[in-house]
């Protein structure tokens, strides 16, 4: 039997923080999303102090730290550093490996014949990570990339300490299904695990014995594939060569509350330079700017949320036509006297610039578009080597006024923040 | 005293504003004759790191060690793939500090300075001690 893995580290973003401080081994550890407005990762000991996923920050602050626990803002540049460190060591075990997130990643075991073995290799590349780079991970091991992800469940709450689990016989995994309620199934979300729900489905077991047809007939083949998968049956494959991407969102929570239309307009113009940067780097033009500003979900009296989109007729890179549409945009979905306390940008469907099809009404003249080419290169050159070359519409100070508070040191990638000894 | 030349550094090894004066094609009439033997620039990164994964770097502050030539302020390479022997050269999280010094495993478990300035630490009982890794290069900076 052909079998994969899973492998998944352990509340990442926390781990991270506690590498390079030892004196927060047994700490409780929460990390907080840009401009510390929510929690976003807890450690063990956080958990079990009841801090939910996502909370507010300011909710539950007070208590938390009341009772011993630390906080951090976010610190990506050592999360990716940390992450990629990983995925290196991962990818020299295996000759397949899929990156499924920054924390997450399938492996192929071909070169593993049984399930003793695959235990094995399990245990090992979890103590070679651990050791290596000081991030505990679990792994799940099975024979479809479903079946691994309810392994990696079960390694996770098991407390043998050994946060590996394999399923590979028939009668376990029905055994683990029975018990597995429907909503902890990889790509069931809350609506399906109702309508599931309503036809008397709640276990694993249950829908992994549905009839295929009915399944495909009355819900759709991709539930199908989850049905084929939970009986063992690899249906997805693993992906080694991403996808390109197929949107671009910037967006900001702020931390003042902001009213003018002046005031968002320049933050939205913020929004669209770095975007419009992003979809150079991708190499893809978009047709497609949409804008979102919106208040404060805790602000219950004032609640205004505006979204739209602004078509181009050809697909387009250049930022001076992203910051057009988005301001267009802006001018219909704004509205006065709110506090407005979010917003983005989010370029869509697109094309691969060698394949565009000139549009009819368009001027197509070749030298304006190359001109216009190497402007924005120019430009993307000149910003990234720290000169800031800035759109009229643009306000200083890049992005948004990030708040970061409580950001560690960037311990891997700063040579002024590395760590110290005493 | 014996020198051994181990190369040159190449002009992308020199700052961005030098490069523009130098790397510029200039047209006089040959062509290098190095072309045909031109080899990759020496990279400090291939002489002192084998396993980039797991190396980490850590800077000292202190003295404590001066005797095994790392000085204030050096920037140790840590490899935390390579298994602590007897007498290796460490850095060590001791009770939530990391420290760096030579490890001795017997007679007794010990973290010694390598300064007669400090004294050597006995590990006691109910300490927290995790090494971290072998530390194999130092590097001091004279300017």
């Amino acid at each position: 039997m052909k079998l994969l893995a899973l492998v998944d580290c352990d509340n990442f973003y926390a781990s991270c923080e506690r590498v390079f401080r030892p004196d927060l081994k047994k700490t409780p550890i929460v990390v907080l999303s840009n401009n510390d407005g929510c929690v976003i990762a807890r450690s063990k000991e956080a958990k079990a102090m009841g801090i939910k996923m996502g909370v507010p920050w300011f909710q539950v602050k007070e208590a938390y730290l009341a009772q011993g626990g630390k906080v951090f803002s976010s610190n990506f540049a050592l999360y990716g550093d940390l992450s990629k460190r990983v995925m290196n060591i991962l990818d020299g075990m295996v000759k397949r490996i899929e990156i499924y997130s920054i924390d997450e990643a399938f492996l192929d075991l071909q070169h593993i014949q049984n399930k003793n073995q695959a235990y094995e290799f399990g245990v090992y590349c979890r103590n070679t990570i651990r050791q290596w780079v000081g991030i505990p991970v679990r792994i799940g091991i099975a024979p479809t990339k479903t079946l691994t992800k309810v392994a990696s469940h079960i390694a996770k709450n098991t407390n043998d300490g050994t946060g590996v689990c394999c399923l590979n016989k028939q009668k376990d995994i029905f055994h683990i299904l029975q018990a597995l309620p429907i909503r902890e199934i990889w790509g069931i979300g809350h609506n399906l695990s109702k309508q599931l729900n309503q036809l008397g489905i709640y276990s694993a077991y249950e829908l992994a014995q549905m009839d295929i047809r009915f399944i495909r007939k009355k819900f759709s083949v991709v539930l199908e594939r989850t049905v084929r998968e939970l009986r063992g049956e690899p249906c997805i494959q693993i992906d080694d060569h991403s996808e390109p991407k197929k949107q671009i969102v910037v967006s900001r929570s702020f931390r003042d509350r902001i009213e003018s239309l002046s005031e968002l307009k320049a933050l939205i113009s913020n929004f669209a330079v770095r975007a419009g940067e992003k979809l150079r780097h991708e190499k893809q033009k978009c047709s497609q700017v949409s804008v979102f500003i919106s208040t404060s979900r805790f602000n219950k009296k004032l609640q205004y949320r505006g979204f739209d989109s602004f078509q181009f007729p050809c697909p387009i890179d250049d930022t001076r036509s992203i910051l057009m549409g988005a301001n267009k945009v802006l001018n219909t979905i704004f509205k006065h006297g709110y506090p407005y306390a979010k917003a983005g940008i989010l370029l869509s469907q697109f094309s691969h610039p060698a394949f565009i099809q000139k549009s009819l009404f368009e001027a197509t003249d070749q030298l304006r578009l190359k001109q216009d080419a190497n402007l924005m290169q120019t430009i993307d050159e000149l910003n990234s080597i720290h000169t800031q070359i800035y759109y009229a519409s643009q306000c200083s100070g890049g992005l948004s006024p990030i708040q970061k508070k409580m950001v560690s040191p960037k311990y891997t990638t700063n040579w002024w923040e590395l760590p110290t000894t005493k | 005293m014996t020198i051994n030349y181990l190369g040159s550094i190449s002009a992308n090894d020199l700052p961005a504003t030098f490069t523009k004066f130098f790397v510029e094609p200039v047209s006089v009439g040959f062509p290098s004759p190095a072309n045909d033997y031109l080899e990759s620039p020496i990279d400090l990164n291939q002489y002192l790191i084998k396993n980039g994964a797991a190396t980490f770097l850590v800077r000292v502050s202190g003295d404590s060690m001066l005797d095994a030539n790392i000085a204030d302020q050096a920037i140790l390479i840590v490899d935390r793939s390579l298994k602590p022997k007897h007498g290796s050269i460490v850095v060590a999280s001791l009770d939530g500090d990391f420290v760096c010094k030579r490890l001795q495993l017997k007679p007794r478990l010990c973290l010694l300075p390598e300064n007669p300035k400090y004294k050597p630490i006995y590990i006691q009982h109910g300490q927290d001690l995790d090494i971290m890794g072998t530390v194999t290069a130092a590097i001091n900076k004279f300017e």
